[in-house]
């Protein structure tokens, strides 16, 4: 039908092309989610002096306060940890090739969250503070972030061991998800066992992930580790279309298959452990998000990527400020949100069978 | 000659799957692997292109050495289609696209795009270039498969069992294929077959493995029933229908 030159590659692009509009108008719609979202809370501030006040023109003493100590970080912390938690998912539902791969479902986050309680209870690596109950200062934010990762890592390990073993289908995956998930939630009960009363009450933390505990320094870090692990995964991202066409394929293509996925597992895992080590677990977001973006742009990881990221933040972000909204005086952990919109996913997403 | 095989050795855990294969392969030929099931058909198509690594021996693509070659060095050289292709939500322009992954730096360019049009017009694939390959036939997504290895532009093409699981429309339909580009794209094609009629039709020439090793090898003149009877253990004869030889089992129950 397509006879003539360059016809089906002027089709082609203006299908890719359209990929690109729907995750310039995310990025779009985030930006304006940003702005009604810092001027949502306790206190309601005009969106027109938001913006003012982000461009640098002072409207009010008051204002700046609010705007760059307390809502911006929150804001900025759900957008980074939405993107970070959502890459993570849909780098590893790839290179597991298991659609039910994200940090939550396999255990990683679980293991992070006790291998950062582990840190600041028996290496004291953290202090807590009495006054609020519910907050614990980091105080050596390394100490805790690579005690995450050490055991987000062991998680990881065993994951890719069980995957060469017994394959990686879906059912085997979510079952070792589900043991080391348990394994480790039984560790920190553990600990919570030995814990006085105001470590035990701090210990909560890590168990309700929340938004607004991350400091400017906090968010710089993971900010800085986010960005570089977006990085990796776009250099790679040919790689994952490969893996997704199958072992064989891929490597009939040149490529390294267990080389991809060991990295793109640590540096998945990494993200996952430093984003639950300051801020707590939070559930299914890296879940949900790549599959909503599988959804509107498709498999193709050039574009599935970046819309993750969009999808992630955009999400994170939105019930992030609903949890400040709805139960106003009191603000919801936003990790209560995010487990009461996912959970439901997930079963939507085992319902629905193997495409998924 | 475009591929030379020596004394491949491949061992699977301690395990001597193949010993002492040595073939060879000329410019615009197909070769048939036959052979009863778990013999190492497939094994030996794998260590072709290196995916598996054989113990000893060397296989020489056009005089370079394949198990010295960087993998994706190989992937520059030889094409290799599954038996099964997996199915995603990507576009069979984006799946044939990603054939020539192993040529590009950081991104595709423009004569990649033009490239992956050519040849799937070379495939008659048109109609379902901007198709989702979830929704293909399990007869177009290994269309869809060639064209990928098509576009890797390869001196040597590798297919697994290519018309399993087809209906006898999509196997001849597919075969041709192969033929057609065989003939036209100055590649040569490696199948491992289990239709020994469909390899008859369309293959320049065979190997009949046993026991890890090669029992047989030659041209349609070469193959007697004897050699088939051998290696299947299933008495036969061959006949010839309108110039196309026929393998008919003579064994009853």
């Amino acid at each position: 039908m397509n006879s003539e030159k360059g016809e089906i590659a002027r089709r082609y692009r203006e299908h890719t092309g359209r990929k690109l509009t729907l995750i310039l108008a995310g990025i779009a719609l985030l930006l304006v989610i940003t702005v009604l979202s810092i001027s949502t809370g306790s206190a309601d501030i005009p969106p027109a002096d938001v913006i003012r006040t982000l461009a640098g023109q002072s409207v009010s003493v008051t204002l700046d306060s609010i705007i760059w100590n307390v809502r911006l970080p929150q804001v900025l912390t759900a957008i980074v940890a939405g993107a970070g938690l959502a890459v993570a998912g849909v780098v590893m539902q790839s290179i597991l090739r298991n659609p039910l791969g994200s940090p939550f479902t396999l255990g990683i986050s679980n293991a992070a969250a006790f291998g950062a309680a582990f840190s600041v209870i028996i290496l004291g690596a953290g202090s807590t503070s009495s006054q609020l109950g519910d907050a614990v200062t980091i105080n050596s934010p390394y100490v805790t972030t690579i005690a995450a990762f050490v055991f987000a890592m062991l998680v990881t390990l065993v994951i890719l061991a069980f995957s060469r073993i017994r394959g990686t289908s879906p059912e085997v995956m979510i079952l070792v998800g589900v043991a080391m998930g348990s394994l480790f939630t039984a560790g920190t009960m553990f600990l919570q066992y030995f814990a006085d009363d105001v470590q035990l009450a701090s210990m909560v933390f890590w168990t309700f992930g929340d938004t607004s505990r991350a400091s400017w320094d906090e968010l710089i870090l993971i900010t800085v580790i986010v960005a570089a692990s977006i990085i990796y995964f776009t250099l790679n991202r040919w790689k994952y279309n490969a893996i997704d066409a199958g072992d064989e394929t891929a490597k009939g293509l040149g490529v390294n298959v267990e080389k991809v996925r060991l990295w793109g597992m640590m540096c998945a895992s990494f993200v996952t452990a430093i984003i639950v080590a300051f801020l707590g677990v939070i559930g299914f977001v890296g879940l949900i998000c790549p599959h909503m973006a599988r959804r509107i742009i498709g498999d193709d990881h050039r574009f599935l990527i970046t819309g993750s990221i969009v999808i992630g933040s955009l999400l994170l972000l939105s019930a992030d400020t609903a949890a400040r909204v709805l139960m106003q005086p009191y603000q919801l952990p936003v990790a209560v949100l995010t487990s009461f919109l996912g959970a439901p996913t997930f079963i939507y997403l085992i319902l629905r069978g193997k495409r998924i | 000659m475009i591929l030379e095989v020596n004394g491949i050795e491949f061992q699977y855990k301690s395990k001597e799957v193949l010993k002492d294969i040595r073939f060879h392969l000329e410019k615009n030929e197909i070769l048939s692997i036959l052979g009863p099931n778990g013999v190492g058909k497939t094994t030996l198509l794998k260590c072709m292109n290196a995916i598996l690594k054989p113990k000893s021996g060397t296989i020489l693509v056009d005089k370079e050495d394949v198990l010295k070659l960087e993998q994706i060095e190989v992937a520059r050289r030889m094409g290799y289609v599954p038996q099964r292709c997996e199915p995603a939500r990507l576009t069979a322009f984006d799946a044939v696209l990603l054939g020539r992954m192993p040529h590009m730096k950081w991104n595709i360019t423009p004569e990649d795009v033009m490239l992956v049009e050519a040849t799937i017009k070379k495939l008659h694939l048109e109609d379902m270039a901007l198709r989702y390959i979830d929704e293909l036939s399990g007869g177009e997504l290994q269309k869809v498969g060639i064209a990928r290895a098509i576009a890797q532009n390869p001196k040597l093409l590798l297919l697994d069992e290519p018309t399993s699981s087809l209906d006898l429309r999509n196997q001849l339909e597919i075969l041709d294929t192969v033929r057609e580009v065989v003939r036209k794209e100055n590649v040569s094609a490696i199948m491992t077959m289990h239709d020994l009629n469909l390899a008859l039709r369309y293959s320049d020439k065979f190997l009949f493995l046993k026991n890890g090793t090669i029992f047989a090898a030659g041209t349609m003149a070469d193959i007697t029933p004897q050699i088939i009877q051998e290696v299947y253990g299933v008495p036969v004869t061959i006949q010839n229908y309108m110039d196309v030889a026929v393998v008919i089992p003579t064994h009853t129950a």
